[in-house]
């Protein structure tokens, strides 16, 4: 029984940077922009947010420091792709580059430092429930952030007008200018929340999940939570059983090696990738008409004036 | 003729003495770089009028609809509202003023429902629960019927055009912009949305109506604004004008009448199709239900019907696109080729022009000698040994220019560059130059002008002469009464037998399009039904 509680909260653990950080992706896709530098928005977000807990001895402010992180890459992004009509697919290419390296170069001396990680949850009784106890009342305060925060977005995209609006801009930006929406504007606030998630996902990692910060530690997440948005059909309901299904893949993985499975660790790695292929001919399969995708994604928008 | 002098001054107009014109433009200008879009032009619009702005393509119609709406900054000059000079930063501006616009592209959203795409087009100032409402009761009030749910994709061109109109009524404009809005329209359908218009006149709002249907311009609007060149020619009643009179202030100049040559010879048999049936590729695509016909060489078949009835799943089976199992249900030039793919079809001697003409007659981002390539590969000498023939493919785009008359502003451009009309006249060009024995094609003239549609259809007509079969699908019967021999109809998947132009009249043709059929002894084996 404990080991099946342990392996719930590993997965809840594994899974919450991939939920987080594919929440901002998803906004951000349904606006019509392909941001691909998720992972390098991440990886500057650990770095900063390791940075600032261990400056201030605050998980808070680390982790504000790695939501500002991520916002200012997803600027840089917004910059080029927007601002200057660049290539999304080059441009996101060109940031995950940029972050790998400026995280190391942030992080470098921060190399072997420890905090203490985020404090969990805990209420006499309820926590010590057996089983689901410190499932349910027993996590770090970004588990329960990423799911108000996809509950948050389903409810703006699917029941607010802004939501309405920032859809309407992914559906076809021609038609969104036409009836006078400032479609770069709502795409550049689009891509600046899913650089501020990437960066909370990133910091999660040294403030949560290991308590130090290693160069590259996102070790691929941030492509995951972009297979992740694909696997959900951009639809936030999926995406939180696709992250804990992925998240449950890893961890899997892990504990598949130490009972001795013979299956190669390379190949339980790649299975998260392997389910989005998957899901995508399904998906193509069952269409019925009418675009799953945001129809305009990664499609230059330049207003005429 | 005193009429006629009233109406080019309308300020001195007994009928608007004293008043304000609703909307006045007093020299608008637009420059994008070194041209002149729009070059001083004034519009006078008034209250129960329907102005029409008429225009050959490029003559500066949308960007003076544009500036009205606040989508774009004039350069110079001024617009008055109601005697006022406004500066309307943008759409939700003018809407709040009272300005709607009705576009020629929806600007709707395909996988966002009806009401959604409504209520994107209103300022959001009342809760979605009551603009349903609203909405349901605009659409009932004009006799608009709309299914607020549905998305948008899963809508006819028709009820794509009605949410952009009941969007804009719901704005309660007093003054509504509807840009080409019969275009894609069935004679059907445009005669409904006339009787809306005729509604809204009546209701004393004022509409600017641009169109290049002549005939449409003349029965429905009062005042007629002609442009040219980013120009105002003239302002006239259109009424006391003739459809070749307004054409030549567009063009400015006459206008080639289509002829087709005297004594035509019909020959053998070059397209026919025996007993096609073939099931919808998509969810919501239509079946072909047993459809047979013969085309002869120096013949033009034309094929009438409201869009969505099986047209485009006819022109993907007799192109190529989709392969029939059958290989006898399509023959050309004597030869089995339901099973043939497009490139063979090709070397067989048929061509095709598709209706859409970015994205699927020419790739947009490649240029035309590049375009050409594409559908000439197979069977026109550009390719030797693999290798492309580059100068033979800039020579088909010469001779294309030369033939056709293609506009462009470099020998070589890109085909999204240009004008509709042009790359209409280069893709009909391309295939017309490659002498086919079978040319299928579809939509020849939509959102064309009347220069470019002449020139289109005389080719096509020229080609029948040769020799040639011709099948044409068009939603114009006015382009098919001019240019075809007999007309069929398609409905639900199904082909009418053909009937000779001369006894196609509108009504018959009506009847075919809407599902009825025609008394037995005009059309006694017509399987429309």
């Amino acid at each position: 029984m404990e080991l099946v509680e342990a392996i719930i909260l590993a997965v809840l653990a594994a899974s919450t940077p991939l939920l987080i950080a594919a929440t901002g992706e998803l906004v951000t896709e349904r606006s019509g922009v392909l941001n691909l530098g998720v992972e390098g928005m991440m990886i500057v977000g650990a770095a900063c947010g390791f940075a600032g807990a261990w400056l201030t001895g605050s998980i808070f402010i680390g982790a504000l420091f790695g939501i500002v992180a991520g916002t200012l890459m997803s600027l840089i992004f917004a910059l080029m792709a927007l601002g200057l009509a660049v290539n999304q697919v080059a441009t996101g290419l060109a940031l995950t580059i940029l972050g790998v390296g400026l995280s190391g170069l942030i992080g470098a001396r921060f190399v072997g430092e420890r905090i203490t990680p985020a404090a969990h949850l805990y209420i006499p009784g309820l926590t010590d429930v057996p089983l689901i106890g410190r499932v349910l009342f027993g996590e770090d305060a970004f588990v329960y952030f990423s799911l108000a925060l996809i509950v948050a977005v389903w409810w703006f995209l699917y029941r607010t007008r802004p939501g309405l609006i920032l859809r309407a801009c992914g559906d076809s930006h021609v038609s969104a200018h036409a009836l006078g929406y400032p479609v770069l504007r709502i795409r550049t606030f689009a891509v600046m929340f899913g650089g501020a998630c990437a960066g909370l996902a990133g910091a999660y990692l040294p403030l949560a999940y290991t308590p130090f910060f290693i160069p590259g530690m996102t070790a691929g997440r941030g492509w995951i939570a972009l297979a992740l948005v694909v696997f959900s059909s951009w639809r936030p309901g999926r995406l939180v059983i696709g992250a804990y299904l992925f998240g449950a893949v890893t961890i899997l993985q892990l504990h598949a090696q130490g009972w001795g499975v013979g299956i190669p660790s390379q190949f339980m790695s790649a299975l998260p990738y392997l389910a989005t292929v998957i899901v995508l001919v399904l998906l193509s399969r069952a269409r019925t008409g009418g675009s799953t995708a945001p129809a305009a994604l990664g499609t230059v928008f330049v207003p005429d004036r | 003729m005193q009429v006629h002098q009233r109406m080019l001054d309308p300020t001195t107009n007994g009928l608007h003495s004293g008043e304000t014109p609703l909307l006045r433009t007093i020299g608008l200008t637009k420059r994008y770089g070194d041209f002149l879009a729009n070059d001083s032009i004034d519009i006078d619009i008034w209250p129960k009028e329907i102005h029409a702005l008429l225009g050959e393509n490029g003559a500066g119609k949308s960007t003076l609809v544009k500036a009205i709406y606040g989508l774009i900054q004039p350069s110079a000059g001024e617009i008055l509202w109601k005697g006022q000079p406004v500066a309307l930063s943008g759409p939700s501006e003018a809407r709040s003023r009272g300005i709607g616009m009705v576009f020629q592209h929806f600007s709707l959203f395909d996988n966002l429902t009806v009401a959604e795409n409504v209520a994107l087009g209103l300022d959001g100032r009342e809760s979605f629960k009551d603009m349903s409402a609203r909405l349901e009761q605009v659409s009932k009030t004009y006799g608009l019927p709309l299914d607020p749910k549905r998305e948008v994709w899963q809508l006819s061109v028709g009820e794509r055009q009605r949410i952009e109109i009941v969007r804009a009524l719901m704005q309660d404009p007093q003054f509504l912009i509807l840009d080409e809005p019969t275009a894609v329209l069935t004679p059907q359908e445009a005669d409904q949305l006339f009787i809306v218009l005729e509604r809204l006149k009546a209701e004393g709002r004022a509409i600017l109506y641009i169109s290049h249907k002549l005939e449409e311009v003349k029965r429905l609007c009062d005042t007629a604004t002609i442009l040219r060149g980013g120009k105002k020619v003239e302002t006239c009643n259109p009424r006391l004008e003739t459809a070749a009179s307004l054409a030549r202030m567009m063009v400015g100049g006459e206008i080639k009448e289509v002829k087709a040559a005297a004594g035509r010879q019909t020959t053998v048999p070059r397209l026919v199709v025996n007993d096609l049936s073939l099931a919808p590729s998509e969810a919501h695509g239509v079946r072909l239900e047993h459809i047979s016909f013969e085309l002869k060489g120096g013949e033009i078949l034309g094929i009438a019907g409201v869009a969505g009835n099986g047209q485009d799943e006819l022109f993907a089976a007799l192109s190529g696109e989709r392969l029939s199992k059958d290989p006898g249900t399509i023959v050309i030039e004597g030869l089995a080729a339901g099973h043939l793919s497009i490139t063979q079809r090709r070397k067989l001697g048929a061509a095709f022009v598709p209706e859409e003409r970015l994205g699927h007659g020419t790739a947009p981002r490649m240029k035309l000698s590049e375009n050409a390539l594409l559908t000439g590969h197979a069977a026109s000498g550009m390719v030797h040994h693999g290798f492309i023939d580059t100068a033979a493919t800039l020579k088909t785009v010469d001779r294309a220019t030369e033939t056709f008359d293609v506009r462009k502003a470099k020998r070589d451009p890109e085909a999204a560059s240009l004008s509709g009309g042009n790359l209409q006249k280069f893709i009909v060009g391309r295939e017309i130059l490659r002498n086919p024995a079978v040319l299928v094609v579809s939509q020849p003239t939509w959102g064309v002008d009347a220069g470019a549609a002449a020139v289109i259809r005389q080719a096509l007509l020229d080609l029948a002469t040769a020799g040639a079969a011709v099948l044409v699908t068009s939603q114009d019967l006015d382009e098919l009464a001019e240019i075809a021999d007999r007309i069929a109809v398609m409905f639900h998947g199904h082909l009418s037998a053909p009937l000779a132009t001369k006894e196609a009249t509108r009504e018959k043709l009506g009847l075919l399009m809407g599902g009825s059929s025609l008394e037995p002894k005009e059309a006694a084996h017509a399987v429309g039904a």
